[in-house]
């Protein structure tokens, strides 16, 4: 009965010393091709005024930043449900649920403040520059 | 040339001769001249029975795990002293300004004085007793030689020393912040507190928070990848269990406090706008940001407690822990929950109905899981053989107290009620309410319970008994009060008052505050006492109270490797089941055991933490360069070092084993 | 649970230690990836502030007035690249390749001290015409959150170059790939987080 043969049940046995996956040549590649795909669409839409809606435009910049994370994510972070027994992905899926709590929290909470205690305060808003 | 007035200031920056206020203040310069007196009969004493080097090979550059435990509760309970003499002066002063009496607090004098002791209470007390704690019975508990990174523990402890020490300069050379302890701007701006003192907040909480978020990674990688064989999720100790989550919580949490006080920085050093009045800056902000910190930062102080509770609870009453997966379960429910709620400690701020009903009724769902938790307790008691010992003392006190402690937050969380009870005296005794009957009272129930397993002998149960009684009277006559009062609406922070028929109040508080006095000497004098009569209370079995995790399984001290062979476990509770099932300790085939090396590179770098944090304090920037290029460049050096570990003999392990050996069997003759 | 072989039967003896010494899987890469997700809160709580700030302006410049998008997509060009080298480098180390390696690293380097100096210039050049971090609340937030991100690159840069002294010193032995990986992990991190900078700070605020 080898040492191994005791590892914890979340362990499995198929790593490369450190339980880290590798990429290869070609996945190094394609994320990089779609990181740069996804990168100029977006500096495409704004510099050049693409659409006519605002809210549009800000949407599919948000939209493809997103997509663009997750492909950074999987082809140069090498993330999958499998690297340190999961752990990685569950601390990943935690920190990402903080984040949105603690940025969304913290806009809805100031949003409602400024609204409810200086709704004469919005002429800070107006740019006086250029 | 030392004339030069330019000359001076860039060589000491704001330190100047006017900077120490042993000069012209009598209590400082009374407490100053103790201070100077104590420490050279310490550094007297050290030098004389020839213990430096024993301290810096064996102590301030250990990586063990225990040792580093141990140094972290020391430096709590020193702490401890400090912020409650801190309290005292706070409640003396309180008891007797009325009307026409000033007291003997000046208000600059005393705003410093409870800013300190929140501060010092609640990063130099509660949170090293915690660590502690948890990196001494962590690796036990689950079977491991140490924790993942033993250097990297070794470096968090001296760290959190750091930051200690900062705060204490603070004492004789400059000034502490007068602003609470979570420095709330507009006040804590540079316009309103041009001084040192929330310079030394900053930087102190900044140095020890790098240590406590280091030693929070440490401990998750320990219990994630070095448990015992067979140990999995859930056959894990639940002081384990409330570990793994309080580190979670440490390393999702700090990271928040470290960035709103680089923007504090930033607007007093560099003059920038996020929380000042003008040019579209938003103190409130700070407050929002600052309590998404604070409020996980409770729960990182009471889940170990939870976890020391629960293993009491489980080993005094002879019987499995009630519900365990319940507990689990609802251990993992308050993590999460603990980051919906933070609102609720600025309701009165203004955001408006919806926002406080959301805060509010996550509030009130957090209590349900702690509920759950009570019940646990209480089951697991109920038809147990249960034997009060000191630690089971605490816990029972711990239960009552925790329970109206919880009543009160439950009270709070009612937005409408928050409005009229917000910051007064009524808050004050709900949130000394839990942290002393739970946390303090969880921590003292923990160090009495392992104290045999880290020194080999009880703890004298006289004074234990003593000391829980004064702290558990001391409490309620210390903090009712303070509930009928915030009921009347007195707000916190006062130095004066003038209304006299409020007087008696603070004289019950004060006389409680004395009796709590009377709790810590108690506490002391069972060290002192049970180290004197340590033969009488030696313990040679390593498992002085029946216990049903696996450190009652190896020796009391633990040999520097914990475990001759590493345990196999097969059941929850796996040292119960090791003796029930008729383990036998084995005696021979010991190998070598590859064990990490001290070094001395953790307090080198704290120490120059310590100087960067001083020149940034005093604006000494030539110095705080020096200090950072230094730090930097000791740390590149250290990752130079690829040799760092070694083997004990095998010959060595047999001989530890074999003197247990004999003890054992001397015993059973 | 794979415990079969370490749980005995009812019917044996139970085995209650290991009789060979036990070996608990190396934790660096958990701990460091433990300690990004720390890093990306951090990050999280300055792009929050600069959510509530980034348009209190204090009549003073906004995003129109002052960023300039070809620069920036210039900049977002030389981290998109460093990110490939830094994977060839990987790519290298798997080989055993010391030199590639090496030299792999030292192009990414050079990446990162592109994006870096051309950070510095855009904010020289916000200085010079009066955007001061001082002058606003946006102004405060939007160089904290860069300037944190830049730094954290530079200290990339400082690691990078030890990491390179040390695989030549010492060759690609366990320890140095395993620190090759966390800077891996480090670097392209820093990638995900510039997403979100450009995407938010810069395009976002130049939309207005």
């Amino acid at each position: 009965m080898s040492t191994h043969s005791h590892a914890h049940d979340d362990h499995h046995g198929h790593d490369h010393g450190d339980g880290a996956s590798h990429g290869t040549f070609n996945s190094y590649l394609i994320g990089f091709i779609l990181s740069v795909i996804l990168t100029a669409i977006p500096f495409w839409l704004v510099m050049d005024g693409v659409l006519d809606s605002k809210v549009a435009t800000a949407a599919w910049i948000m939209g493809l930043g997103v997509v663009q994370i997750v492909v950074h994510m999987v082809y140069f972070l090498h993330m999958n449900t499998k690297s340190e027994g999961g752990w990685n992905m569950l601390a990943l899926i935690f920190t990402l649920v903080i984040v949105a709590i603690a940025i969304a929290g913290s806009l809805w909470v100031m949003y409602h403040l400024n609204t409810n205690m200086m709704p004469q305060m919005d002429h800070e808003m107006i740019r006086s520059f250029g | 040339m030392f004339s030069n007035p330019d000359l001076l200031h860039f060589i000491f920056g704001r330190l100047s001769l006017d900077s120490f206020p042993m000069f012209h203040e009598p209590i400082l310069a009374v407490t100053f001249a103790g201070v100077v007196l104590g420490g050279i009969v310490v550094l007297g004493a050290l030098t004389y029975f020839k213990l430096w080097g024993y301290l810096w090979r064996e102590w301030i550059t250990s990586i063990d795990h225990k040792k580093i435990g141990i140094m972290y509760i020391i430096l709590a309970l020193v702490m401890l002293l400090r912020g409650f003499a801190d309290a005292i002066m706070m409640r003396a002063q309180q008891a007797i300004a009325f009307g026409d009496v000033a007291g003997y607090l000046p208000p600059d004098h005393y705003d410093q004085i409870f800013t300190a002791h929140g501060v010092i209470m609640i990063f130099f007390v509660a949170m090293p007793l915690v660590t502690g704690l948890m990196n001494f019975v962590v690796p036990l508990q689950i079977g491991a030689r140490d924790v993942a990174f033993p250097f990297l523990n070794n470096f968090s402890f001296w760290m959190t020393t750091a930051g200690a020490i900062t705060v204490m300069i603070s004492l004789f050379v400059g000034e502490f912040a007068k602003t609470g302890w979570l420095a709330y701007p507009p006040l804590s701006d540079i316009v309103y507190s041009p001084g040192v003192g929330v310079d030394y907040y900053i930087w102190a909480l900044q140095i020890a928070g790098v240590g406590t978020l280091l030693s929070g990674v440490n401990l998750i990688v320990t219990i994630v990848k070095m448990r015992a064989p067979g140990m999995s999720m859930m056959k894990m100790p639940v002081f384990t269990w409330t570990s793994l989550c309080t580190n979670i919580l440490i390393v999702a949490a700090f990271p928040v406090l470290t960035a709103v006080l680089v923007l504090l920085s930033l607007d007093r050093y560099l003059d920038m706008n996020f929380f000042t009045n003008d040019l579209g800056g938003n103190a409130m902000m700070y407050v929002n940001l600052i309590w998404i910190w604070g409020h996980p930062e409770v729960y990182i102080l009471i889940l170990p407690a939870f976890g020391v509770f629960s293993e009491v609870v489980s080993t005094f009453c002879r019987k499995r822990l009630f519900g365990y997966s319940s507990m689990v379960y609802a251990t993992i429910v308050i993590t999460i929950l603990s980051y919906l709620v933070w609102l609720h400690h600025f309701f009165t701020m203004g955001s408006g109905a919806s926002v406080n009903a959301f805060f509010g009724i996550t509030t009130m769902i957090i209590s349900i899981p702690t509920g759950a938790k009570i019940f646990n307790w209480l089951f697991t008691m109920y038809k147990g053989r249960i034997s009060f010992d000191v630690p089971m003392l605490w816990t029972m006190g711990f239960m009552l107290t925790f329970v109206i402690g919880g009543m009160t937050g439950v009270m709070l969380a009612v937005p409408p009620a928050d409005f009229v009870l917000h910051n007064s005296l009524f808050l004050i005794a709900h949130f000394h309410n839990v942290i002393i009957g739970g946390v303090v009272f969880g921590m003292f129930a923990g160090i009495v319970y392992w104290f045999p397993k880290a020194f080999g002998y009880k703890l004298d149960p006289f004074w234990g008994k003593m000391s829980f009684w004064f702290w558990l009277v001391g409490f309620y006559f210390a903090f009712m009060p303070l509930y009928v009062l915030g009921l009347m609406g007195v707000t916190r922070r006062m130095n004066h008052f003038d209304d006299g028929s409020l007087q008696i109040w603070f004289i019950i508080a004060a006389f409680g505050a004395v009796l709590i006095a009377i709790g810590i000497a108690s506490f002391l004098m069972s060290l002192v006492v049970s180290f004197i009569k340590r033969e009488e209370l030696r313990d040679e079995t390593g498992d002085p109270w029946d216990g049903r995790t696996l450190e009652w399984s190896t020796s009391s001290p633990p040999p520097a490797y914990n475990f001759a062979f590493t345990p196999v476990v097969h059941d929850l509770d796996a040292w119960a089941d090791m003796k029930k099932r008729g383990y036998v300790r084995p005696t021979s085939g010991f190998l070598d055991i590859h064990m990490p090396k001290n070094t001395g590179a953790g307090a080198i770098l704290a120490g120059m933490s310590l100087v960067l944090g001083f020149a940034l304090i005093w604006h000494i920037w030539w110095l705080a360069a020096v200090s950072f290029i230094a730090l930097i460049g000791t740390a590149i050096a250290h990752t130079f070092n690829y040799n760092r570990d070694y083997h004990i003999p095998a010959s060595e392990v047999v001989a530890t084993e074999d003197e247990r050996t004999a003890l054992l069997a001397k015993q059973q003759a | 649970m794979t415990m079969a072989n370490t749980t005995a039967s009812q019917t044996e003896a139970p085995v209650f230690y290991l009789k060979e010494e036990h070996h608990p899987q190396n934790g660096t890469m958990l701990g460091f990836w433990l300690y990004l997700m720390s890093d990306c809160l951090i990050f999280a709580i300055l792009f929050a502030t600069h959510g509530v700030l980034g348009r209190n302006y204090a009549a003073g410049p906004s995003p129109a007035d002052l960023f300039d998008l070809e620069l920036v997509a210039i900049n977002t060009s030389m981290l998109l690249f460093s990110s490939i080298t830094y994977g060839f480098a990987m790519l290298a180390m798997e080989k055993g390749s010391i030199k590639g390696t090496q030299m792999w690293l030292a192009i990414t380097g050079l990446f990162g001290i592109a994006f870096v100096g051309l950070e510095l210039y855009e904010f020289h050049h916000l200085w010079h015409i009066g955007a001061t971090p001082m002058r606003s609340g946006f102004l405060s937030s939007f160089y904290t959150l860069v300037a944190t991100h830049g730094l954290h690159v530079t200290f990339g840069i400082i690691w990078l170059v030890t990491l390179m002294v040390q695989v030549g010193k010492r060759g690609l032995v366990p320890e140095n790939k395993r620190r090759l990986m966390c800077l891996s992990l480090f670097w392209h991190f820093l990638d995900v987080i510039w997403i979100g900078v450009f995407s938010v700070v810069y395009l976002l605020g130049v939309l207005g």
